[in-house]
């Protein structure tokens, strides 16, 4: 499973949507081992392409040596799917090469639906995840009034069986 | 004459786990024979049969990507750093089409596992 904020989420489908038509790529890195995606970095499309993305090679470098220094790693890749569904190609299944990442994918396709799902994918095998959004926006001290047992800040989103 | 290498994650099946080894050799092409003298196989995951760096892996000898400095031929001194990145690629393009433009055999070996042979026919 992946747990993420919902602010990080809604920043990558800011970005997403921002370059639509374009597919648009980044990460989101955590400490090392956490498995908790904490900063998110917008990455540049050097293919700059409606069907294909690739991070920019100087980019690439100085992002992953910036996340060693602070001894982070990347706990979330994303890339958006413009006019297809949020699901790996095979083109993404070939060249997956973070065994340890999670693999988001966000479909644009639809100017009005959030669509988010997330993958692992190991050598080159595909497995869906569930994605847990956490709402840590809320501020913990302000007076909230909820059912006992019910908890407003998280919204999780079951993989659809395929 | 000792240059460190830097092994991304997915390679270090080929080091014992090391995140970074070190090797010698005059140009880029020589520290990866070397390299592959003690950790057999790194060398194919990174040059393709025709004797090219692969498109989908990124090099880097201090701050510079090898493409800029000769690649395979790039020159390299003691004391240098060597980074090796999988390149992070992809998105809802053919993929045939995307074998045909990497040339790339992780991609190649992708369309065998998945038994698409029509594709792979095309791609090649």
């Amino acid at each position: 499973m992946l747990s993420i904020d919902r602010s990080i989420i809604d920043a990558i489908v800011a970005h997403a949507r921002r370059d639509h038509p374009d597919e648009a790529c980044g990460v989101v890195a955590g400490p090392a081992g956490s498995d908790t995606p904490i900063r998110h970095i917008p990455m540049e499309n050097a293919a700059r392409s409606m069907t294909f993305y690739e991070f920019d090679s100087m980019e690439h470098l100085r992002v992953w040596r910036e996340m060693d220094d602070r001894d982070e790693e990347p706990v979330v890749i994303y890339h958006s799917h413009t006019a297809t569904e949020a699901y790996p190609s095979r083109t993404d299944i070939s060249f997956a090469g973070e065994p340890g990442a999670h693999y988001l994918l966000v479909s644009t396709r639809e100017p009005d639906t959030e669509e988010i799902r997330s993958f692992r994918i190991v050598d080159g095998v595909v497995t869906e995840e569930p994605v847990k959004i956490v709402d840590a926006a809320v501020d913990p001290h302000a007076v909230q009034s909820y059912m006992f047992g019910q908890s407003p800040a998280t919204v999780d989103y079951e993989c659809s069986d395929r | 004459m000792a240059i460190e290498v830097r092994i991304p994650t997915i390679l270090r099946s080929y080091t014992g786990g090391a995140k970074v080894v070190e090797g010698a050799g005059d140009t880029l092409s020589d520290l990866l024979t070397d390299l592959d003298s003690r950790h057999g196989g790194l060398k194919a995951r990174l040059v393709t049969d025709a004797g090219a760096l692969h498109r989908f892996v990124n090099v880097y000898v201090n701050d510079e990507d090898v493409r800029f400095l000769g690649a395979l031929d790039a020159k390299l001194n003691d004391g240098d750093s060597v980074t090796i990145l999988p390149a992070v690629a992809g998105g809802a393009f053919g993929f045939a089409a995307a074998a045909a433009i990497a040339q790339h055999s992780a991609a190649a070996a992708a369309i065998a596992r998945h038994g698409d042979v029509r594709e792979a026919r095309v791609a090649r």
